[in-house]
């Protein structure tokens, strides 16, 4: 079997096994709308209180708080992802056997990682997206270039998205109990990546900060991509340059700690 | 014997358990002490996310930053007494699917009991101290005029709202035993209802006011008692003066629902005989 197809398979059971539980998907649908509508309000009163703030109008505001409610479970900002199963596998020790498999640890885990967010993204993202690009005044452009380029972001958020989670996910070969890590990756992750406010509203030189960091790559980019107020290209080049830095931080810290693995004997 | 005196013999069971499982939490106290700062953190984030907006304004839907952290404080601690009293019950859903509610049925106590006080856990206080924290904030930040009536009903406001909140999850809780896959539902009520009300009502529209005024009545957490405290409109016109006082009522109310609510799942539960 070839390695496209195997990982290709791999994506497409991710995908599968999410989409299987329909009523969960449905849940998470009506429970990211009710955030949304939350979100929508308080955004709208602080847009009202400082037009412009940030370089958004309001339609603009609206339209971020939608898109961050439909990548939400799609980049699993807050973690829930493949990075609690991994993190088991390697407190019980069964990633031993993972190591032995002959295909790559870290391919395997993005590829599947991928497909359940391929299906995050059609399954719970779009309708609370067209719902609320459908209440209320959001700034979503008709031009299709704008949309492909949207796409080709959200997939290296996707991504960069998981070389973070790939890294917290690892600290368990070491720290063994993972609610500290996740506990971090749920507080950076909202914080971060614009979830709590967009990042072109934090003031002075947080903002400079927050806007470099990987977390910068999930929603603010594609967002900014979607409504053109980002270059697609340089925007690309960014999110592509975290991806490649933690997918290689990802793989180094893996040799290190395949080194360090301890398999218990029965 | 249990049926006698329910009332009586739930509390001694949710004492037991809840009492053993603080015991369990605490022999591991550093981990305990850093889960809590930890809870700390995830938990402020949404008052830094607040913080950072009036750093960019000076009034958010006409509400100050001492008033908006009055609201938060409120919304905060309220939610994160339910939150620790009755939370666990949050985890019901699992417990049906995989069908351990079995054992809970045939322990001679009350369900309701054993299922709130399931993995009681401890390191939920931080939400209830950093909501006191905000509160305490907004007491000394925000220039209110104090009377005798006022300054009781801060106390009365955190208790009631616990309450109402504590209902929501029982609610919560019954309605896992027919959703089964989708409890992510009732997040929307429980999370959700807890940062609606962070923000001032005069924010939302007219609508979603009203619903949560007279359907899922959370606005008697803060909104409507608070506006009272603070000497501002109540967020509905034609909302009667002594609105500001019926929170317990508004509590008292919420219990029998979620009561009756839970009597009703309970009595559909089919195990999944796995």
């Amino acid at each position: 079997m070839g390695a496209g197809r195997l990982y290709g398979a791999v994506a497409a059971g991710g995908f599968r096994r999410y989409a299987t539980y329909r009523a969960a998907t449905a849940a998470g649908v009506f429970t990211n709308t009710v955030f949304g509508l939350i979100l929508v309000y308080t955004y709208l009163a602080l847009w009202d209180e400082k037009p412009h703030l940030g370089g958004y109008d309001q339609a603009q505001a609206v339209t971020f708080v939608w898109l961050g409610q439909a990548l939400y479970a799609t980049l699993a900002i807050q973690g829930g992802g493949f990075e609690i199963e991994f993190m088991e596998r390697i407190r019980t020790g069964e990633v031993a056997i993972d190591l032995y498999r002959p295909v790559d640890l870290q391919a395997w885990w993005l590829a599947s990682d991928l497909g359940r967010a391929l299906f995050q993204l059609l399954g719970r993202g779009v309708v609370p997206f067209v719902f609320g690009a459908l209440v209320f005044p959001t700034a979503v452009p008709g031009d299709v270039g704008r949309w492909l380029a949207f796409a080709v972001a959200v997939v290296l958020a996707m991504v960069v998205s998981f070389g973070i989670r790939y890294l917290v996910a690892l600290s368990g070969f070491w720290l063994m109990d993972g609610t500290g890590a996740l506990q971090a990756l749920m507080v950076t992750g909202i914080f971060c990546s614009g979830m709590a406010l967009p990042l072109n509203a934090f003031p002075g030189a947080l903002g400079e900060v927050v806007r470099a960091l990987p977390w910068a790559a999930q929603l603010q980019v594609p967002a900014d991509v979607l409504m053109g107020k980002a270059d697609p290209v340089p925007a690309f080049v960014f999110q592509a340059a975290w991806a490649v830095v933690l997918l290689a931080a990802g793989r180094l810290v893996q040799l290190a700690a395949a080194r360090r693995v301890v398999v218990q004997g029965g | 014997m249990a049926g006698s005196r329910p009332l009586a013999e739930g509390w001694r069971a949710y004492r037991l358990i809840a009492a053993m499982w603080i015991r369990s939490t605490l022999t591991y106290r550093v981990s305990f002490a850093l889960t809590v700062l930890g809870g700390l953190l995830v938990t402020g984030l949404d008052f830094v996310a607040i913080l950072l907006m009036f750093s960019r304004v000076d009034v958010l839907g006409g509400y100050s930053l001492p008033e908006v952290a009055f609201l938060y404080g409120l919304s905060a601690t309220s939610f994160g007494l339910a939150d620790l009293a009755i939370g666990s019950a949050g985890r019901l859903g699992t417990r049906v699917r995989d069908g351990t509610l079995d054992t809970l049925l045939v322990r001679p106590a009350p369900v309701l009991a054993q299922v709130a006080a399931d993995r009681f856990a401890l390191r939920r206080i931080s939400r209830i101290m950093q909501g006191s924290l905000v509160l305490g904030y907004a007491l000394v930040a925000s220039d209110i005029g104090w009377t005798p009536v006022k300054v009781l009903m801060v106390p009365g406001m955190v208790l009631c709202g616990g309450v109402i909140f504590s209902a929501v999850f029982v609610a919560g809780a019954a309605f896992q035993f027919v959703a089964q896959d989708a409890s992510e539902v009732q997040n929307a009520f429980t999370y959700g209802g807890q940062t609606l009300l962070q923000y001032p009502p005069t924010v939302f529209g007219r609508e979603l006011v009203r619903g949560v005024t007279f359907i899922f009545p959370v606005a008697f957490v803060n909104w409507v008692p608070a506006a009272y405290v603070l000497g501002r409109p109540y967020p509905l016109d034609g909302v009667p003066r002594w609105a500001a006082f019926a929170p317990p009522v508004v509590a008292a109310v919420c219990c029998l629902a979620a009561g009756l609510a839970w009597r009703a799942g309970l009595r559909s539960y089919r195990s999944t005989g796995s």
